[in-house]
């Protein structure tokens, strides 16, 4: 029961993959421009992380060594295109602003990093508890990063204005911002982890 | 279970298995969203195209003039005006707008279809020319000429604040949408570089930032 509860607190905390791995960079940065769409970012690679570390698990002793990354890599894929055509057709507002970044996850480091660290080794059980973890520590950090970006570029969060747009920096919403808002929020996490 | 040895046949075999499930599953997810998936686009066009019609229009066959499609409307058998469907390249890339008009060539509404124009910025472009408060920079109700140029192109329409290039394309967009409208007959306007800017008139809050992002 530690063992499991350990493995899953894992992904959230001591080994949260955006704020202590620094995995799966490029969406991070790229779509947590408002806090909903970081946290529809981290929730469809959640489910991707969950997914192909229950199969990567059930098959681990079906793959043989040398071919362990392309078999991953298209057990990835198919799950990422299934949330693609899903989210398509029931989420159509979130597909447009996600739509590109979507089919990125197929080469976020974080699914495939796990299923190579964690899945290939362990139980069903306890991977599926590792994709639960890593990907709720991943959506945290993008709604966070998204939260706190949205707030300070346009004054709003989760849509709901707080402050009126033009007192909001611009510059957070821009790239730029992300790097910024990352850079401080690594520093408060690590000044945490420290204590 | 033992685990699979990495030989030649057992490589081979997996990996023909794991594509096989694979592409099996997508093709029948694929199968299932597709109609879902079309009727969304379906969906979201006629929406686009009703927003921009009179109340109660409905919309006729569908012609391209120019290389944009023109839906021409019908209110209680009359003509009713049309909505274009028409596309112009922004700052970040192409800006596709539904812009309708009614049977004089006054414009109705405009909707933003699809644009990557910067956020905070150029993606204003969806508001800034339908603020009724606000007449020199709307356009909604206004008698499109095809000639629709910023004003600091020398122009009479206000650019949005630090989106010029958004601006000038929404604008070319407009006129071309409109020529389409008049059945390809108005030749296109190709928008500011044919005008001469009138004077310099730099105002505070029409620098180009834009452009040096």
């Amino acid at each position: 029961m530690s063992n499991a509860l350990k493995t899953f607190t894992n992904g959230l905390l001591k080994e949260n993959p955006t704020f202590v791995l620094v995995l799966g960079m490029c969406p991070t940065l790229a779509t947590t421009t408002s806090a909903i769409n970081g946290m529809s970012m981290g929730l469809a690679t959640l489910f991707v992380l969950v997914c192909s570390n229950i199969v990567i698990s059930l098959l681990k002793n079906l793959i043989p060594d040398k071919v362990r990354i392309p078999a991953f890599i298209v057990v990835i894929a198919t799950f990422v295109t299934l949330v693609q055509l899903a989210m398509q057709a029931y989420l159509p507002a979130i597909y447009d602003v996600l739509g590109l970044f979507i089919p990125l996850i197929v080469v976020n480091c974080i699914v495939l990093g796990r299923a190579e660290a964690f899945a290939a080794k362990n139980s069903v059980g306890l991977s599926a508890l590792d994709g639960i973890g890593m990907g709720l520590g991943f959506t945290c950090a993008l709604t966070i990063l998204g939260a706190i970006r949205e707030l300070l570029g346009t004054g709003a969060c989760f849509g709901f204005q707080l402050f009126p747009d033009n007192y909001g920096a611009l510059v957070f919403v821009l790239a730029p911002g992300a790097f910024i808002a990352l850079a401080y929020l690594m520093v408060i996490i690590n000044k945490l982890q420290k204590k | 279970m033992e685990k699979l040895q990495s030989s030649f046949k057992n490589m081979v075999l997996s990996l023909v298995v794991i594509c096989m499930v694979a592409a099996g599953a997508l093709a029948g997810v694929y199968i299932l969203t597709l109609e879902v998936i079309n009727a969304q686009k379906t969906a979201k066009q006629q929406a686009a195209i009703l927003a921009v019609l009179p109340e109660g229009a409905e919309i006729g066959e569908a012609e391209t003039v120019n290389g944009l499609t023109v839906y021409r409307a019908t209110l209680n058998g009359e003509p009713a005006g049309a909505a274009v469907e028409t596309i112009e390249n922004g700052f970040g890339g192409p800006q596709k707008i539904m812009v309708g008009f009614d049977n004089e060539g006054k414009i109705i509404n405009y909707e933003i279809l699809e644009h990557q124009e910067t956020p905070g910025l150029g993606d204003k472009i969806d508001q800034w020319f339908k603020n009724a408060d606000k007449p020199s920079q709307n356009i909604i109700g206004r008698q499109a000429t095809g000639m629709f140029v910023v004003s600091k192109d020398g122009g009479d329409v206000d650019a949005i604040t630090a989106a010029t290039i958004s601006s000038r394309a929404f604008l070319k967009a407009i006129n071309n949408a409109y020529a389409a409208f008049k059945g390809g007959e108005v030749e296109a306007h190709t928008g500011a570089s044919q005008l001469q800017p009138a004077e310099p008139s730099d105002t505070s809050d029409n620098n180009e930032k834009e452009e040096v992002l």
